[in-house]
């Protein structure tokens, strides 16, 4: 291990002591190809060159030298990226001057700034603005470093004091150590991982199964995405919101009748979930009310009158309406829809409609996209439903359209259900065509021609624009995130659960 | 009773037969309405974005007036100069009596024309001192004229363009300088300010959304196929097994706004805030990619799972009974025979991602991108927007010629979709194999 260290070190005067992250992992990669080349040869050494007196075939000893030089530096570099900038963040949050966070800034502000400087003194750098010595010994009475930076492309919001600069200087020092720390802690691990694999080559050692149990492991591990996936929302909501409900009274928002957000309003202002509940729900009602007749009955005709050719033609025409991205749709009602209805019920017409915008102007057209959702999923069921069911009531003397009333969709239901419960829940959940079609005040009215706004439509306006993350009307957005969703999870569990009871019944 | 007679009874329920097909054919009639309505507008509506109205003017390139143009502060302004006393000259050349005075050359040209004017002489300085035929592009206005959008009523309390001006393009017409072509700048351009829809074009976001469409590619694709092959071939009937399929499906019925809230809160403010990677800012391509990916992954994961259930199990019995390992029958013969399946649901999930927006607008991909973005690695982290995101912003512009162009770029928007999809269903057909 001694050459191992000595070559670390040559290395790293190479790369100027200072590596960036996609170098170090050039060189790993680098290491792994010589892991590869240095294991499978000493195999075939061991075995004085006849491959079948091997274990394993060759390859798999030199797979397994690469992967135990990756495997060990590549987490130790994944783990320290995340971990050291938190840990150095506190070191620096310590030894931050008790005046500085008292005028009203909160710490995270302060931190932002420092980050932001040290990152421009960096750039500036690298443009050769500065000197990397000037950078160390850079202070606000000599130079004008929001211009500096400005200059570099580092815009800053106020002038640098010269705590902040201090600050920076420090986080600087700091991050640079760290950054040298990690890139010799992280060769020193793939160089030990090399020989430790070297070491252990030899004829009877069973690589193919130390191989297949990492690329077992690695295959494990990404079908854990999906549970990391699942944390990783529960978090972004969970946090937030209870950060929100800090700053907001929790029965103020669950059953408040007003929204009005305005900014700097602090926890005075209405954020009422109920009007944006109200319209979400009067939008998917009038969307299911389009969707569910149109949907279920061609999903009828389809698959039980219908020809193999004209199923086969109509079938990938509704696939093209479910193709067709939201946004087509909420131009669609905002262009096309709206006006329409607004000559009809507007105030040329009867007067009941102010604007193209409304709760029958997104149903409408929400329901339009909904058809082939449901006529696809009414579709399978139906056809799921056994032949024999069919044949006996026919062969009694049934109508078709008897038998489908009487036999299949009784025996269909539950599954239909289910597939309404899912078209509830996509209809709750989707965005772009609320944000043009339904409007942008929450109001609670029975008038289906007035412009009312729904959830998801609130969490973009909310979080879009030069958004204040500690301001109550902003963060209630995650409030109406973990909303929708718990609401639409529980749509979605409840309609799984009906369909694999009704699964059941038939297979 | 008679066996040939129909009973009243048979009657009636020979009749609620033939109402019930009936409202069968109904709903679908309806729905193919719909769709048919719905092409029919975007295409009406957004044809127009693809035409541009462009004035052609021979324009004498006076090396003196050049030189003048470019020593000033506002370069442009010169090249107004020379594009307006050439168009002059050429109107009266043509025997139109009308002035064209520097209101009436504002109201037909675009504010752009003299910088294509400019960058023409900058890309060939040697016509400098000749005369050279360029065909500049007209005002929003006056293309909204001869697309028939703007009519001299829907001007009267317009200060931009008036009824005057635009006697003036029809005479214009008359005598062949002004005419309509083929907008490629809406193909491959940037956006414009507010003010200018004409110079608008696609382009930017187009690259926008081929760089998050890489990053999907790259991310799903290995993790969906690695995930699906534990889960089919590997996973033991347990607990856990139970609930990382649970999730998969849960995942798939979440709304898609809530992955952009997901990646804002994950992505932007924990890995660019706090943790502090560069790479991960508001707006970038990286960043509006793994979004996506999380977004597109169950549906990925999904599709890959019944492709390799359809691989039949004697391909997996043939390959273990000649000694090969589980691992080895999986990578060498099961996934092999899969790929095609596993390929025509990726381009299907990526075809989904390409038309995905809400969760775009939560990061920021909202960005006014006017530059053009070069490198390799800035092509995945400086800000830029998706298609559909531009779509929304020129939407939300809220003005009859920015709709156009919306309506132009669902166009473009929906070719690449039936791209992806028509090369999904020739995969499909080409490789589909049945045992």
């Amino acid at each position: 291990m001694i050459g191992g260290g000595r070559l670390i070190g040559r290395l790293h005067s190479f790369a100027g002591g200072d590596m960036s992250a996609s170098t170090l992992i050039l060189v790993l990669i680098a290491l792994a190809a010589l892991g590869f080349f240095l294991g499978r040869s000493r195999a075939l050494a061991s075995a004085s060159g006849n491959a079948q007196a091997l274990h394993s075939r060759p390859h798999f000893y030199g797979a397994n030298a690469a992967l135990m030089v990756l495997i060990p530096s590549l987490a130790l570099f994944a783990v320290w990226t995340v971990v050291a900038p938190l840990s150095i963040k506190a070191d620096i949050a310590q030894s931050v001057p008790s005046g500085l966070v008292d005028e009203g800034k909160s710490l995270d502000l302060l931190m932002t700034d420092v980050r932001n400087v040290a990152e421009g003194l960096d750039r500036a750098v690298v443009a050769g603005a500065l000197t990397s010595d000037a950078a160390l010994s850079i202070d606000t009475e000599t130079t004008d470093v929001r211009a500096l930076l400005g200059g570099v492309g580092v815009a800053l919001g106020a002038n640098v004091g010269p705590e902040v600069l201090k600050l920076a200087k420090t986080y600087r020092a700091k991050s640079a150590s760290s950054s040298n720390i990690m890139t010799g802690l992280v060769l020193a691990a793939a160089m030990a991982g090399l020989a430790f694999a070297f070491l252990r080559t030899n004829k009877d050692f069973r690589a193919r199964n130390t191989v297949e149990a990492t690329v077992r492991a690695t295959l494990i591990f990404a079908a854990m995405v999906a549970i990391l996936t699942t944390v990783g929302i529960f978090f972004a909501l969970i946090f937030n919101t209870l950060e929100f409900f800090q700053l907001y009274n929790w029965k103020d928002y669950l059953f408040g009748t007003t929204w009005h957000p305005h900014s700097g309003g602090g926890s005075d202002q209405p954020l009422g979930l109920i009007p944006l509940l109200w319209g979400t729900i009067y939008i998917s009602l009038i969307a299911l009310a389009v969707a569910v007749p149109i949907g279920l009955f061609a999903a009828i005709y389809l698959a039980e009158y219908a020809s193999p050719r004209v199923r086969g033609t109509i079938k990938p025409l509704l696939e093209v309406l479910a193709g067709i991205p939201s946004i087509v749709y909420g131009l669609f009602a905002l262009l096309t829809v709206g006006p329409l209805l607004l000559k009809v019920f507007g105030n040329e017409g009867l007067g009941w409609m102010q604007g193209a915008s409304s709760v029958m102007t997104a149903g409408l057209v929400m329901g339009i996209m909904l058809i082939p959702f449901v006529s696809s999923l009414s579709d399978d069921i139906i056809t799921a439903v056994p032949q024999a069911l069919r044949d006996g009531s026919l062969g009694l003397g049934a109508t078709p359209s008897e038998t489908i009333r009487q036999v299949v969709l009784p025996a269909a239901l539950p599954g239909i259900v289910g597939a309404i419960i899912l078209a509830t829940s996509r209809a709750i959940g989707e965005t772009m065509l609320v944000v043009f079609g339904a409007g942008a005040a929450g109001k609670l009215s029975l008038n289906p021609f007035e412009a009312m706004t729904t959830v998801t439509a609130k969490i973009v306006s909310q979080l879009t624009g030069d958004a204040d993350f500690t301001a109550p009307e902003v963060l209630v957005a995650y409030a109406l995130g973990t909303t929708l969703f718990v609401v639409t999870l529980c749509l979605n569990v409840i309609a799984q659960i009906i369909v694999s009871k009704y699964q059941e019944q038939y297979s | 009773m008679s066996l040939y007679l129909e009973s009243p009874r048979t009657k009636k329920r020979n009749a609620a037969e033939r109402r019930f097909q009936s409202y069968g054919l109904a709903a679908i009639a309806a729905a193919l309405f719909f769709l048919v309505v719905l092409l029919g507008q975007i295409i009406g509506n957004g044809s127009g974005a693809f035409i541009q109205t462009r004035l052609t003017v021979p324009v004498t390139l006076d090396a003196a007036a050049i030189e003048k143009a470019e020593g000033s502060m506002m370069k442009t302004s010169g090249y107004r100069k020379l594009i307006v006393a050439s168009l002059s000259a050429e109107m009266q050349a043509k025997g139109i009596e009308a002035e064209l005075d520097s209101k009436a050359a504002k109201a037909l040209l675009s504010s752009g024309a003299p910088n294509t004017l400019r960058q023409h002489v900058l890309a060939n300085p040697a016509d400098i001192g000749s005369t050279v035929t360029l065909k500049l592009a007209g005002s929003s206005r006056l293309d909204g004229y001869m697309k028939g959008r703007v009519t001299r009523e829907s001007i009267s309390d317009d200060k931009a363009i008036t009824p005057a001006h635009l006697d003036l393009a029809d005479e214009l017409i008359g005598v062949g300088l002004l005419s309509k072509g083929f907008n490629w700048g809406f193909v491959t351009g940037n956006d414009a300010s507010d003010l200018r829809p004409e110079q608008s074009g696609m382009g930017q976001s187009v690259l926008g959304s081929l760089a998050m469409m890489l990053v999907v590619l790259a991310v799903c694709l290995p993790i969906s196929v690695a995930a699906s092959i534990y889960l089919e071939e590997f996973a033991p009937k347990n607990k856990l097994t139970q609930f990382i399929e649970v999730n998969i499906s849960n995942l798939a019925a979440v709304p898609s706004i809530v992955f952009g809230i997901l990646a804002l809160a994950a992505f932007i403010q924990f890995g660019g805030g706090t943790i502090g990677i560069e790479a991960f800012r508001a707006s970038a391509p990286l960043v509006g990619g793994l979004a996506l990916s999380l977004m597109t992954l169950p549906t990925i994961i999904i599709a890959t799972r019944a492709a390799l259930k359809a691989v039949p199990q004697s391909m997996r019995d043939a390959a273990l009974g000649v000694g090969a390992s589980k691992m080895q029958a999986v990578f060498h013969h099961v996934l092999p025979l899969a790929m095609p399946g596993i390929m025509t649901g990726t381009i299907i999930g990526l075809a989904a991602a390409l038309g995905e927006t809400a969760p775009l607008l939560l990061i920021g991909m909202v960005a006014f991108v006017q530059t053009d973005i070069s490198g390799a690695t800035s092509f995945f982290t400086d800000p830029n927007v998706g298609m559909p995101a531009q779509i929304y912003i020129w939407a939300t512009r809220a003005d009859g010629a920015w709709y156009e162009r919306a309506w132009g770029g669902i166009i473009l928007l929906l070719i690449f979709l039936a791209c992806m999809n028509i090369v999904a269903i020739l995969l499909r057909r080409k490789f589909e194999r049945r045992w």
